[in-house]
């Protein structure tokens, strides 16, 4: 019998205090918001369940990042999975947070299942729970079984992190969730995944094969693309930032598979930096995500809608929403001089040593991540420019977004310290960087110094003289724009008359003749049509010969995975259910019967093999 | 950093600010003879700053700040971007400040806001430049990476010092030379990506989304994509003229380096004709495929 109470049951690093940082600095601010948030939504006890659950929620993935032996580990993280369902399905009168919640529940159990049985198979070579000895255990298995551990936990917490293909609950149910829950799902939840891999492969399992870190850079690769693509597609506004949380776990995963890879090689200081930037992102995506589905949930209080099509001219009536969606926007687009921008020149730079310091086909395969990292972050600011413009710029178009207004000082606070923290995290990139750097010579086990410490400069020490400093190019970019901005407004003697917008003079501009959300994509669906297989529907209704009276046109894109991977799978299940129904006619005899022949084979089987 | 230095630097970003029309006006000047015909001065760009300062401009009623703060943050972005720059000496610049991809991210932000001040007025055109120069420059974006960290990989680090003051002929560097400058010429709204000459709705791209500016915003703008060009040529020449980069730097090479650079960019332009938009993504990922191939050699040490 096991003893579960003389393990350890509690554990502390650097990197379990790294991640109680990440929670605290998203939780938080999102706690305060929830005050105004709910005020008004729910009822009064709703309202209260809605916070004991949140401090639950809390609690429990604090308790996941500290559990201290598997056993402990998973009992919090069922606690996690089952107190983020409860508030997916919080608003259970609609259709679509039960429909949510289930898929939720379901995917989260099969990875779950996975997890078990990878501690189950740890377990068994270890004899205990702790994470000592499951350290030491691993480290004298055979390699087989250590492939399969890692199959099974990459399965499980791939689930959790919303990897491609295993991402399709998470635009399900983020963004059915309240917005402050869905800020702390997205922004820390599913980091907790990012947690449970780096600890399990690179502090349990040790060094694994080189094909570990490729698996994960193409699943990585994979993930960003996918996200993002989709995310350009999706048109409300909460989904669009689910879509973005897939792409940006890519972009973390992009960080640390190099950083096993480059481990695996012994490549120590590509390592590190990888690891530093995977690091740097995950705080990073943890902040920006955080704030941008805040604002989101500012949005949708004040307006009642979520589809970006509707919306509009949101900037003049709700100017500091606006203002700190723009500051999320551009943080999540690595716009310099803001927090994304640092973490992926980091990931780009880990990239760089790598290529230079490696041999062969890894230096092939850094520039194929280059490239695909490339092309997301482009893609990720096209998609934000479409969120930010269409959503805040121009007209209005509908009177739910006419009447819009701004939404009340406790949900201002908690967008506005996110903003901050945005704007802290990619200016003070020096000073946080290094103790980032901390964190991963901790998780690698490698005391070599990866940044010079410079107030201003964030140096890489690898004698090439490669530094960036977001604290200065916020400085140029701030005086040159305020001088001439200034210019501009006071320093010439020319008028500025306000009229329409130019409309080729037919004077009948309006908020249906706007580009939308959909138009604005066009380009994306018709380039990336071979993966998205767009269809469209239109239907005129003609007048006369001459004249059409109305004109519908519909454009949807095709679900791959849901369509060839998915609904495949629940036929093959639903197929072999109806077939077992069989062996369950309703008559208690026959399970008696069940039941007896059960304890027959049982004792047959101790019998012959003598247990 | 000595206080010269920094006036140096200085002095450098001013001349860049100034000399950065003047490319545009050459290469028009260049074009116009090639088709047989007189063309405008070579310093028409100057007197069209002259007259759209001296204009009164007209502001749509339907922006936002944003539209009265984007001139201001592209050339910002533009300029900064000048001071990571180095152009006549590869140590002159603030090369701690940022390297060979910050350039990069920085021109990516004034891009970002001109794009959302195109969607600010709610016209259509503005709208359809805004989605059109956003999905070319995304497209463009791996080629564009990948042939940097292969002239990088040549110099073996992405700072701007190592990058213009490494003095060696590769075939790689050539080659990824090659998908550089059809990323320059996309990125610079040439043809046959987008067409600068042209106002008609269903062609232009950068010209759609900036259709709502006038007066001194219209010429702020227009500035910065000057500026924008220049920067993108001075990066080019270090791939097509790696041979002659030098760790001293010579002053004059650098004038006769973009005016080779803009006579083959004016004769392409003559010559070619416009693309369709979508026929884009064929054009680009030529470019990455040709940058691809670079960084194949650049692994193998050619």
């Amino acid at each position: 019998m096991i003893n579960l109470l003389s393990q350890q049951l509690f554990y502390f690093d650097p990197l379990v205090l790294f991640f109680l940082v990440v929670i605290a600095l998203v939780c938080a601010p999102s706690a305060v918001f929830s005050i105004g948030y709910l005020r008004g939504e729910y009822s009064k006890g709703r309202s209260i369940i809605a916070t004991v659950l949140l401090a639950l929620f809390v609690l429990s993935m604090c308790m996941v990042v500290t559990a201290g032996n598997l056993f402990s580990f998973l009992v919090f993280w069922e606690l996690m999975s089952l107190t983020s369902y409860f508030l997916v399905v919080f608003d259970h009168t609609h259709n679509k947070s039960v429909r949510a919640g289930t898929i939720y529940l379901i995917m989260t159990h099969i990875g779950t299942a996975s997890l078990m049985a990878a501690f189950f198979i740890l377990y068994a070579h270890a004899g205990s729970f702790d994470f000592f000895a499951v350290k030491q255990a691993a480290a004298a298995m055979p390699a087989q079984m250590r492939n399969t551990v890692f199959l099974l936990l990459l399965f499980g917490f791939a689930t959790k992190a919303g990897v491609v293909p295993v991402h399709i609950w998470l635009p399900f149910a983020h963004p059915q969730a309240p917005s402050h829950i869905s800020s702390i799902m997205s922004g820390v939840m599913i980091k907790t995944a990012i947690y449970g891999m780096i600890r399990f492969f690179l502090m349990l399992l040790g060094i694994g094969p080189a094909w570990w870190g490729v698996l994960i850079l193409a699943l990585a690769a994979v993930s960003c693309l996918v996200g993002v693509i989709y995310a350009l597609m999706d048109h409300d506004l909460k989904r669009l930032l689910a879509y973005h949380s897939v792409e940006n776990i890519g972009i973390i995963l992009l960080g640390i598979g190099s950083s096993m890879l480059f481990t695996t090689k012994s490549l120590a200081l590509p390592a590190l930096l990888g690891m530093c930037a995977g690091l740097y992102h995950l705080v990073n995506h943890a902040l920006f995500k955080g704030l941008l589905f805040l604002c989101a949930g500012s949005v949708v209080k004040a307006t009642g809608i979520r589809d970006m099509e509707k919306m509009g001219g949101l900037i003049k009536v709700m100017p500091w929403t606006a203002a700190f969606f723009l500051i999320g926007a551009m943080g999540i687009s690595a716009l310099p001089p803001f927090n994304g921008f640092v973490s992926e020149w980091l990931t780009f730079q880990a990239f760089f040593a790598g290529i230079l310091q490696s041999q062969g086909w890894i230096k092939l395969l850094m520039v194929l991540c280059v490239a695909t990292l490339a092309l997301t972050s482009g893609l990720a600011a096209a998609c934000f420019v479409k969120a930010f413009g269409i959503t805040f710029l121009a007209m209005p178009r509908s009177y739910r977004a006419e009447q819009a207004k701004e939404t009340s000082l406790s949900l201002k606070l908690g967008m506005g310290f996110l903003a901050v923290m945005v704007i802290i995290f990619g200016v003070g990139a020096g000073v946080i960087a290094p103790y980032i750097a901390r964190v991963a010579q901790d998780v690698l086990g490698a005391p070599i110094s990866v940044f010079s410490f410079q107030w201003f400069n964030l140096e890489i020490t690898t004698g090439q003289a490669i530094s960036v400093s977001p604290f200065i190019i916020a400085m140029l970019l701030l005086v040159f724009g305020f001088a001439i901005l200034g210019w501009l407004t006071f320093g010439l003697r020319t008028k500025t008359a306000r009229y329409n917008t130019w409309d080729c003079g037919y004077y009948a501009l309006d908020a249906r003749t706007e580009y939308t959300a959909t138009a604005f994509s066009k380009p994306f669906r018709i380039a990336f049509s071979f993966f998205l297989m767009p269809y469209r529907k239109s239907k005129k209704l003609w007048d006369s010969f001459y004249h059409v009276r109305s004109f519908t046109y519909e454009t949807h894109t095709t679900p791959v995975f849901e369509r060839h991977f998915y609904e495949p799978l629940l036929g093959v299940i639903y197929y072999i259910a109806v077939k077992f129904r069989k062996i369950q006619p309703g008559s208690i005899n026959l399970y008696l019967l069940y039941i007896f022949l059960t304890i027959v084979i049982l004792v047959a089987i101790t019998g012959i093999f003598n247990l | 950093m000595t206080l010269t230095k920094i006036f140096l630097i200085c002095g450098q970003v001013f001349f860049l600010l100034l000399f950065a029309p003047l490319v545009s006006g050459f290469i028009r000047k260049v074009k116009n003879n090639l088709r047989m015909r007189k063309g405008a001065g070579i310093l028409q760009p100057y007197y069209n700053f002259v007259k759209l300062f001296s204009k009164d401009q007209v502001v749509s009623k339907h922006t936002s700040w944003i539209f009265t703060a984007t001139p201001a943050i592209v050339l910002a972005s533009s300029l900064c971007a000048c001071f990571l720059l180095p152009v006549f000496q590869p140590e002159l610049s603030l090369n701690t400040t940022g390297d060979l991809l910050a350039i990069f991210f920085i021109l990516a932000l004034g891009r970002f806001f001109l794009a959302l001040a195109g969607l600010d007025a709610g016209s259509s055109f503005g709208g359809m430049g805004s989605s059109r120069e956003m999905f070319i420059s995304s497209i463009a974006e791996p080629a564009a990476f990948v042939s940097l960290f292969v002239i990088g990989m040549n110099s073996s680090s992405t700072s701007v010092v190592a990058v213009a003051g490494a003095h060696l002929f590769r075939i790689s560097t050539l080659l990824a030379g090659f998908a550089f400058f059809m990323v320059v010429i996309a990125e610079t709204s040439r043809i046959p990506i987008d067409n600068q000459e042209t106002h008609l709705e269903l062609t232009m791209v950068h010209e759609a989304m900036v259709l709502e500016y006038s007066g001194r915003s219209l010429a702020i703008i227009e500035l910065a994509s000057h500026i924008r060009q220049i920067i993108f040529f001075t990066i080019l020449s270090w791939f097509l003229f790696s041979f002659l980069n030098d760790a001293e730097g010579q002053w004059l090479q650098f004038p006769l380096k973009l005016l080779v650079i803009s006579t083959i960019i004016a004769v392409l332009e003559v010559s070619l004709a416009k693309m369709r938009l979508f026929r884009v993504v064929d054009y680009l990922g030529f470019a990455f495929f040709i940058a691809l191939l670079a960084a194949i050699a650049a692994c193998m040490g050619m």
